[in-house]
């Protein structure tokens, strides 16, 4: 699938999806921060959802985590309405919040074992610390954890429960580079166990690399859901092939850009000098669909 | 694929337990400010304070009643209040909310903590009492109208600080909220000072709020009978303090129903 591939308003909602939300409203006061909103999330897929602040993304993602009530649509969360989910639909579910392991006295293995005690089939918390890298902390209280050790926390407190669906609110904010390729694979580990994620965040590189459909939501709607190389008509776009040619730096807008430099390697003896080869960057498409939008 | 079945009540409520306990001995600031706090009272007083109130009653001895209130209002209202506006602020209570445990459990685990805490500081206090001011021990009956009268005005408290921490915008202002509100109440309500002393149109005031009968009730355990003539109405009434702190029960209940939130107001 390359193209949008939203569902269409009054379309009904899809039994088989991890999530299916169709015509979704939430109301502030007068203004609807969410206003219409349809979405699917098949099951095992990562799902990255993006949005300037204040688009309706974190009230979106609350409503479908069963933290918030809705004004309007309907909304099904592995086949549950979050609005009437008991304790046995949220323990299916892992909630990554932005701020969630707070300022305790416990150490970071008392924290997840209290956790691990409210699921009937926890991870042995053990092996999660393991799969954070939180192994060598854990006899440290929460609160003298660093910013980026306290997001692995926040993480693994998110999966101890062993949740078919992971909600991931700007997980690698305050990462390192290190610690976010470390988060990412983590990630992925997690996908090949079978878990759906939905995760919002504002780095594109990280919904680039980790994500099987991005959404774009603006005011309160979704733009568009596309795989990441196709968003915005990126896999179509125009091309621009750049070279140099008798020491003048020439530029080419083509949308074949394959056979342009098949022509242009004709032309050269040895290699193409300074060649490049560019498609407008996910920032470049989300840029364009959220300008003027948003705020 | 059907889904494994989930722990027991009793198991995720013994948990939460020992999450409750933890966090509160754990934290010096608490221990000090909720244990301490009474007892220096009690010794600072104790040491400036010097009267005869009768029938062989000294400071101290009737003190013990006060403090002991001063002690169950720390454990309960002003513990809870605080520390419950500090959970909801740092995202503690959110992240709970997500999570197959029942709400039940976390208010099961703070109940657990109030009742540790309020017996430490009643254990503490009457240990001070006897060994430095020498203080008569309740005895025979009266220490089953301590143990009612200690558990139902806990358990007006709690309740109470459960609905107070929801007034608090956010847990850093929640001590500066609290902590006066606490005061005044124990102020109006006799527990620094003989009941009779506070102004008349005070103690009307106090009289339809628990502390004052939480004091009034333990006075009848550590005080002899012939004192009860300086009490409002000349007898401890404790009849009448089992109805009021009975009925604050419920209103705490009702309000804590009608109020609790699991996020701060503002956050959305």
């Amino acid at each position: 699938m390359v193209g949008d591939s939203r569902p269409r308003p009054g379309d009904p909602l899809d039994p088989d999806a991890a999530i299916s939300v169709r015509g979704l409203v939430k109301r502030y006061g007068d203004r609807a921060a969410v206003d219409g909103l349809d979405l699917d999330i098949r099951r095992g897929e990562i799902f990255a959802l993006l949005g300037p602040n204040g688009a309706g993304k974190t009230t979106t993602v609350e409503v479908l985590e069963g933290h918030r009530r809705r004004d309007g649509g309907e909304v099904r969360v592995l086949g549950v309405d979050p609005a009437r989910g008991g304790r046995r639909w949220k323990a299916e579910l892992g909630i990554v919040l932005q701020s969630g392991a707070g300022d305790s006295q416990l150490s970071v293995r008392e924290l997840l074992e209290a956790r691990a005690a409210c699921y009937g089939d926890p991870r042995d918390p053990g092996e999660v610390l393991e799969l954070v890298g939180l192994t060598e902390k854990a006899g440290a209280r929460g609160r003298t954890l660093s910013g980026g050790q306290r997001r692995r926390l926040d993480v693994a407190l998110g999966i101890v429960g062993r949740p078919r669906l992971l909600f991931l609110d700007e997980p690698t904010t305050g990462f390192d580079p290190e610690a976010r390729r470390q988060f990412w694979s983590l990630i992925r580990s997690l996908r090949d166990l079978g878990t759906t994620m939905l995760l919002t965040t504002h780095y594109l590189d990280e919904a680039e690399t980790l994500a099987d459909r991005v959404g774009v939501i603006a005011r309160g709607r979704l733009a568009e859901v596309a795989v990441p190389t196709a968003l915005g008509g990126r896999g179509s776009a125009p091309a621009v092939v750049g070279w140099t040619e008798d020491g003048v730096r020439r530029t080419a807008e083509t949308a074949t850009p394959t056979a342009f430099v098949r022509d242009l390697a004709a032309r050269f003896p040895g290699e193409v000098p300074d060649l490049t080869v560019g498609r407008p960057t996910l920032e470049d498409v989300y840029l364009k669909m959220i300008g003027g939008s948003g705020e | 694929m059907t889904a494994p079945a989930l722990p027991s009540l009793a198991r995720v409520y013994g948990t939460r337990a020992r999450v409750e306990l933890k966090e509160f001995f754990r934290q010096r600031e608490s221990v000090v400010f909720t244990l301490a706090f009474p007892v220096i009272l009690l010794l600072a007083l104790g040491a400036v304070l010097d009267y005869d109130l009768g029938a062989g009653v000294d400071f101290p001895q009737y003190f013990m009643a006060g403090v002991i209130t001063a002690g169950i209002v720390g454990a309960s209202l002003q513990n809870l209040a605080i520390h419950i506006a500090g959970e909801r602020s740092d995202g503690t209570l959110k992240s709970l909310a997500g999570t197959p445990m029942p709400a039940s459990a976390y208010f099961a685990g703070k109940v657990v903590q109030v009742l540790a805490v309020a017996v430490a500081t009643i254990a503490l206090l009457l240990g001070v009492g006897v060994l430095v001011y020498g203080i008569d021990l309740p005895s025979g009956a009266d220490w089953l109208t301590f143990a009612w009268v200690s558990v139902l005005g806990a358990a007006a408290c709690t309740l109470l600080g459960i609905a107070v921490s929801t007034l608090c915008r956010n847990g850093r202002s929640a001590s500066a909220t609290v902590t006066p509100i606490a005061l005044v109440l124990e102020f109006v309500s006799g527990v620094f000072l003989p009941f009779d002393q506070v102004p008349g149109w005070l103690q009307d005031v106090a009289a339809v709020l628990p502390v004052k009968w939480v004091a009034q009730g333990l006075r009848s355990v550590f005080l002899p009978d012939a004192l009860a003539a300086q009490e409002p109405a000349g007898s401890w009434e404790l009849g009448r303090v089992a109805l009021v702190l009975g009925a604050w029960c419920v209103l705490g209940l009702v309000l804590c129903v009608l109020t609790f939130r699991w996020q701060d107001r503002d956050t959305r």
